[in-house]
């Protein structure tokens, strides 16, 4: 009997190997899958029968013989009959949880290799072409148009050219591109090679982070069982080394040549001198893995979908605190109400929504009142956020809004690359400065409601004091107050008008990403929810 | 040492941009870079030593100092906090008995703070030693500190 079960690192998390191991010792045929992205349901566990796969989530090793019988309780049918799973359009993650990721035939057989079969018959400027048509754009987060890019390393002259493939996701709230990487490794590398068709290069580079060691070792394996598919280009990973800032373009390309990852002055690009000093692809897992589908299906195809300038889909990627939190695949447009309260079905702790982060670290703080935004670049620009990874982090009433800007700041401090003055020390100011607020709030805001029973248990007892490391309080403490309180009006307003006016600073005056969106969770958390800082709201925000 | 990152090399080259390869691999063989082993990569690559040591010391994941027997990975970003994580690191902390970023006394363990593991939406979450743990709890600390404790 077949049996799929996911090996996605989240699915091993949540115990899917054990049931893996319960089931091949009674007999089965188990074969693992990438995850199918909701993970509510894991570790799923799917049988082959005459009526389709039928699915069985969450299961345990004990299980074995409830779920052989049909008799198992927790039986879901037909996973993609499910409501979270049916609303869904699947571009990109079509192939992911329903395919051996590594089996090359499995991937022949689902229409892999179509894409790239269609661009090497077509000149390489005619693929530029296709994906300029398509709309898509950078899902890394700038949304920059991909198309566009590649026309640029298409039309610079350089001795080599690159491929190279941001798989350092170190958003919190994101796991597309780990996903997509352990479920369905070669819809990646046949973007890659189509890419290298459109530009003229010959070898590519995957930079993953290290914390992702699932990912590496699933492309590593697929990398070498398609060497001969994609010859003559050349595909190898990079292990990243547990820096954020290498997430940022050229601190990639940087930490790829072997230096500290600090981020280059832009110009000149990295499409005309990136890597090695060649002009240089630089994509996001998500834009390079898109690129199959708009060549074997048609620009029109992905261009059908979309809102506005954002066309396609976008693999939304739902977390935190959420009960039915996963990856929803659908196209641009949907609304952020939507998405957390109707697919993510609201809080895991069953208490009532209070804010929910896009975008990642450096993106902002909206309330329930913002739900009404639509899922597009602009319209996220324009509220004063980003779309970025399409991650949302959702938090409950029991959120203290002052400790989460204060951990913006201080997660700025830690990960600075330190090239740039702004970000490296308006940074640590930035923590002071929350530090000085929460300080002087009324005592009664310092805790809101009660911290997260349902998910943790509540012990509040105080740890060990923090030395050193990248350890929050205990690393920033060393460089607080460098200068004499008594000289600073730490008065509440005069501290939060210093808050935004260093934000300004780190906004307009930092050279890349991490300074200088850092003051839009800072920033969205003063304004969305003055209480938390002890002011009171403005008339502005009131009247809204 | 030495031998390791000769062999090293003549297996994957001394350019530059092999110099994270090689910190990684020295990593995974003696489980520290020990500042005696700074010079020997810097010649094999070379590069100075200043250049390595500015390497070494950018990256969180390079450790100058050998960590415990067991190491605990805890996530500190935002997805976990939104979970209760914040009060799973100070018990975390608590039950191992070694503060957020050390090693305990007797070598036995090391907790870390990771920023984000990518299992975003199962949080707090955690790797010990290099095994994925989700949904972290009370009684998922007990079973860690069991291990630790083995």
């Amino acid at each position: 009997m077949k049996i799929y079960i996911s090996r996605d690192m989240a699915s091993v998390a949540l115990g899917a190997d054990d049931v893996a191991h319960a089931f091949a010792e009674a007999g089965c045929d188990v074969i693992r899958t990438g995850s199918r992205g909701l993970f509510s349901i894991e570790p799923l566990v799917e049988v082959e029968t005459a009526d389709g796969r039928i699915g069985y989530g969450p299961v345990g090793p004990g299980d074995v013989a409830a779920v052989l019988d049909g008799t198992h309780p927790n039986l879901l049918g037909r996973i993609d009959a499910l409501p979270f799973f049916a609303g869904q359009q699947r571009f990109t993650f079509a192939r992911c949880g329903v395919i051996d990721p590594v089996c090359l035939d499995d991937y022949a057989a689902h229409g892999g290799w179509k894409g790239l079969d269609a661009a090497r018959a077509l000149a390489p400027q005619a693929v530029v072409d296709a994906v300029k048509a398509s709309g898509l754009r950078g899902r890394g987060g700038a949304g920059f148009p991909t198309g566009i890019k590649w026309q640029t390393v298409l039309d610079a002259l350089g001795d080599a050219k690159y491929i190279v493939c941001n798989a350092d996701e170190g958003d919190s709230g994101t796991f597309a591109d780990r996903m997509l990487m352990e479920g369905d490794p070669y819809c990646l590398i046949e973007g890659m090679a189509i890419a290298a068709h459109a530009v003229g290069a010959h070898h590519g580079y995957i930079y993953i982070r290290s914390e992702y060691p699932f990912a590496i070792y699933t492309m590593r394996l697929a990398i070498e069982r398609a060497a001969q598919r994609i010859a003559p280009v050349t595909l190898e990973v990079r292990e990243g080394a547990g820096a954020y800032v290498c997430g940022e373009e050229t601190a990639l390309l940087d930490s790829i040549e072997g230096k500290r990852g600090q981020v280059r002055a832009k110009p000149p690009l990295p499409a005309l001198k990136g890597l090695f000093g060649q002009p240089t692809v630089i994509n996001n897992v998500l834009s390079l893995a898109a690129v199959p589908f708009i060549l074997s299906e048609g620009a029109e195809a992905y261009a059908a979908v979309g809102f506005g300038k954002s066309r396609g889909t976008m693999p939304v990627q739902l977390a935190g605190n959420v009960r039915h939190g996963g990856l929803y695949e659908i196209g641009f447009g949907i609304t952020l109400g939507e998405l957390v309260n109707d697919i993510g079905g609201g809080t895991a702790s069953g208490r009532p929504v209070r804010a929910v982060q896009v975008g990642g670290p450096l993106g902002a703080y909206f309330p329930p009142s913002m739900f009404h935004l639509p899922f597009d670049y602009e319209a996220f620009a324009a509220a004063g956020g980003l779309i970025g990874h399409a991650g949302i982090t959702v938090f409950d009433d029991s959120v203290d809004m002052a400790h989460m800007a204060r951990f913006a700041m201080e997660f700025c401090a830690v990960e600075s690359c330190g090239k740039c003055t702004p970000c490296r020390i308006g940074s640590t100011r930035g923590v002071e400065i929350v530090d000085r607020i929460m300080a002087a709030r009324p005592s009664s805001q310092s805790v809101r409601a009660e911290p997260v029973e349902a998910l943790s248990f509540s012990s509040r007892k105080e740890g060990p004091s923090t030395g050193s490391g990248r350890t929050g309080e205990g690393y920033i403490d060393k460089a607080l107050y460098s200068r004499s309180p008594s000289r600073i009006d730490t008065s509440l307003d005069a501290q939060s008008d210093l808050l935004r006016d260093l934000c300004d600073t780190m906004k307009y005056g930092s050279l890349c990403a991490l300074g200088g969106f850092t003051p839009y969770p800072v920033l969205s958390a003063l304004d969305y929810f003055p209480e938390d800082f002890g002011l009171t709201p403005s008339v502005q925000e009131a009247a809204e | 040492m030495d031998e390791f990152i000769e062999g090293w090399t003549a297996q994957h080259g001394a350019t530059r941009d092999q110099l994270l390869p090689l910190l990684h691999a020295v990593q995974e063989e003696a489980g520290h870079i020990a500042d005696a082993v700074v010079p020997v990569i810097a010649k094999a690559l070379n590069l100075s030593r200043a250049d390595v040591h500015g390497v070494v010391t950018f990256y969180h994941d390079f450790r100058r100092t050998p960590q415990g027997r067991h190491v605990v990975k805890l996530c500190r970003a935002e997805s976990c906090q939104a979970r209760g994580g914040a009060a799973i690191e100070a018990a975390a902390a608590q039950r191992l008995g070694v503060a957020m970023g050390q090693t305990r006394g007797d070598g036995a363990v090391s907790l870390e703070p990771v920023y984000c593991l990518g299992l975003c939406a199962i949080g707090p979450n955690a790797l010990v030693d290099g095994r994925p743990v989700a949904r972290i709890d009370g009684a998922a600390l007990e079973r860690i500190a069991a291990e630790v404790a083995a």
